[in-house]
């Protein structure tokens, strides 16, 4: 072979090789260890949580239903405290009932309230979604609605997670024949008609609450077709969260990480604490995530067929259900509930989608 | 019986699942059937052996991941389980007239101290790591569970300790798995065995889902840490050529029964079972001219089923020596001279 004056062979004029006299002995000496280190980048540690954060930000969707939901809450906790107008009051003028301030359009005032402005130059607060039926503040019960629906949505979903998270666990722990029983109870409710068994269950409910409750004061506050309300998707909507639950437990069982804590030593209780439970928690969290909106919209339908809320307490069903009368004089009465039930439905679905995205495993790029 | 010789000593180990065949009936599925082996401390005993044939089952069931059908395991001269089967100087199993087993005294040892002894590397890097726990916490649950550190402090050089002796940037420790590459995933699992200083480890296909460049440094990991710590190994794989490298003793499986056990050189130069032939014949050669002269013995047929198991030796149905008498009866495994150990009714 022979050589280049730099010291690098030279290439056969006919050899397909690289022609390595371009280069000099210089660049193939070995990295220094201040080299090999640079070689060694890893980006920044990220987190499972932070990860899907990071991902669930750049989701456009994601990050502009969150911002409606948080405003809507907002809305719904502080706007009560300005507005002078109560959900079942009846617009007053000077300490007497204002009968001229039924199906006011948005921001028009009545002619007494007009004429009381006039004589004191007071300036009274307006009426930003008009006025119902029955002269009472539509801005004022639409919050209210949406607070009611807002309520039973979040508390039916958490009492629906607590059910099924602890029955699925339970059920995919104990397996056999225990499994087998509780997953065949969970197949028959799952089998039984919703609609009416909602129905009857809150009619049914009601009767029996009525004296259970009279004597607490929180809970009589809150209403008894609330809290039926409650129990019946608690009572009904478990099941799929159970099923849910126990599919990925059995699922993450398999993984050889818990085989792992298993060889080392690790306590059952341990296993399922450090191992199985965070594994299957995100999955669990989006399927809430997508109950609410579903738990929402029941409330919304029952309050519309009259057995939801009771009167004078508004939900934005039972709002819809009411504009209805007059829905060829004042359209725009039905048109607001339902543009807040489409808003919440819509922005709680594209959330939880945003955060399946983010969080579920299996759709990771 | 237990033999100050050896650290593990398993005696025809049987682990049979229930396979559901019908309503309400089950017949058994023998993935290991009256395995026998032994390793002594420091020592790799390779295990090696076509899919399905057990060779996981062994390694799971000698650390009682599985509760074994029968058998009997020793470590370190202690009984951890023995099923109270007995058997005679030919390995058969002793019945008494009805046909039943007779049982001598069975134990079950609390596995809990022996799993600081007893440790094992899984086979997929990516599964046997759990995705929320930083390698932090992966390499110090165990440290955690049999509460061998007394601080934070404490337990955080350990572990560094620990990936330091590994090859990994013990910078890294609080990462979490999903950084790093499937080399290095090894490296983490291999870490939280070791933590508990164990002396035997099962390795069970640790090498087979890396490349082959990162195979290497694996493989030579494993030599360097038995020197550095003398642990034992069973290094369970399907590369022949990885097995002969890294073990001292090779030992093959064909459908859950042991068919030869030998000294790693003595395998590879003198395979007396025809399965082990064949075995050999199949590795490939880096050398097309050495290739060309070898023979290759290519066996007929397929693995039979599990369930079906043939009578006698579970190999005849497509050994080219099968004769009536290996039908009729498993053959014994035997010495054959300088521990070289075959169950072949051919001399």
């Amino acid at each position: 072979m022979t050589y280049a004056e730099n010291g690098m062979p030279q290439k056969n004029p006919l050899s397909a090789q690289i022609d390595l006299s371009k280069f000099s002995t210089v660049d193939f000496t070995p990295a220094t260890e201040e080299e090999k280190k640079q070689q060694e980048v890893m980006g920044e540690s990220v987190s499972f949580f932070k990860d899907g954060c990071r991902r669930l930000m750049k989701n456009k969707l994601a990050v502009g239903s969150l911002i409606v939901l948080v405003l809507l809450v907002l809305t719904i906790i502080f706007v009560p405290m300005f507005v002078p107008y109560g959900y079942e009051e009846i617009i007053q003028v000077d300490g007497r009932r204002d009968k001229t301030a039924a199906n006011l359009t948005p921001f028009q005032w009545s002619e007494r309230e007009s004429q009381y402005m006039e004589e004191t130059g007071e300036k009274l607060f307006p009426h930003i979604l008009g006025t119902d039926n029955m002269g009472r503040d539509y801005f004022i019960r639409v919050v209210y609605g949406t607070r009611v629906s807002l309520a039973v949505g979040l508390v039916a979903s958490v009492m629906v997670l607590i059910i099924g998270l602890l029955y699925g666990s339970i059920a995919a722990w104990c397996g056999g024949t225990v499994d087998l029983i509780m997953m065949r109870l969970v197949d028959i409710i799952y089998s039984l008609p919703d609609t009416l068994l909602i129905i009857l269950l809150s009619v049914v409910l009601q009767e029996t609450l009525d004296p259970l409750i009279s004597g607490v004061s929180f809970l009589k506050d809150l209403g008894t077709n609330m809290i039926a309300l409650f129990i019946v998707f608690a009572l009904l909507y478990w099941v799929s969260m159970a099923r849910l639950v126990r599919g990925q437990i059995l699922t993450i069982k398999q993984n050889e990480y818990v085989l792992a804590a298993r060889t080392i030593g690790t306590p059952s209780g341990r296993i399922l604490r450090k191992h199985i439970l965070p594994n299957c928690l995100s999955v669990i969290f989006i399927s809430v995530a997508l109950q609410i909106p579903s738990a929402i919209f029941t409330e919304s339908y029952l309050s519309f067929l009259g057995i939801g809320v009771k009167v004078p307490m508004p939900s934005l069903g039972s709002l819809a259900n009411e504009a209805r009368d007059g829905l060829s004089s004042y359209p725009l009465k039905l048109v607001f509930p339902a543009v807040v039930i489409c808003l919440i439905v819509l922005a709680f679905n594209l959330l939880g989608d945003g955060l399946r995205d983010a969080f579920d495993p299996k759709l990771k790029r | 019986m237990a033999n100050n010789e050896y650290l593990v000593q398993v005696e025809h180990l049987k682990e049979y699942f229930p396979v559901r065949a019908g309503f309400g009936r089950t017949i058994p599925l023998k993935a290991v059937d009256n395995v026998s082996f032994s390793i002594r401390p420091g020592e790799t005993l390779g295990l090696v052996g076509e899919s399905g044939c057990g060779k996981t089952t062994v390694g799971r069931t000698l650390l009682q991941l599985y509760k074994p059908t029968g058998g009997r395991i020793i470590f370190d001269g202690q009984v951890i389980y023995d099923s109270g089967e007995q058997y005679d100087e030919n390995g058969r199993l002793k019945v008494d007239a009805n046909g039943k087993p007779i049982l001598g005294k069975k134990v079950q040892a609390d596995m809990l101290p022996y799993r600081k002894q007893m440790q094992m590397v899984f086979q997929d890097p990516y599964s046997s790591l759990n995705p929320r726990m930083t390698v932090e916490d992966i390499i110090g649950e165990p440290l955690d569970v049999h509460k061998l550190c007394k601080n934070k402090k404490e337990r955080r050089e350990r572990v560094m300790e620990l990936m330091e002796l590994v090859g990994l940037n013990a910078e890294h420790a609080m990462r979490y798995p999903h950084e790093f590459s499937g080399g290095q995933r090894q490296r983490i699992g291999i870490a939280r065995a070791l933590a508990v200083n164990p002396k035997f480890i099962v390795c069970d296909e640790p090498v087979s889902a890396l490349d082959v460049s990162i195979q290497a440094q694996v493989v030579n990991m494993f030599e360097d840490l038995q020197k550095k710590l003398g642990v034992a190994y069973l290094f369970i794989a399907h590369d022949l050529l990885v097995v002969h490298h890294i073990s001292d003793r090779i030992a093959v499986m064909y459908l859950g029964k042991m068919m030869e056990l030998a000294d790693a050189d003595e395998l590879n130069d003198n395979p007396i079972h025809p399965y082990t032939q064949s075995l050999l014949s199949a590795v490939p050669i880096p050398d097309p001219k050495t290739a060309r002269a070898s023979q290759r013995i290519v066996l007929e047929g397929d693995v039979p089923s599990p369930l079906h198991m043939p009578s006698g030796c579970p190999f005849r149905t497509r050994c080219r020596y099968a004769t009536e008498q290996c039908a009729k009866e498993m053959p014994p495994f035997t010495d054959r001279g300088n521990g070289h150990f075959v169950a072949c009714w051919n001399k």
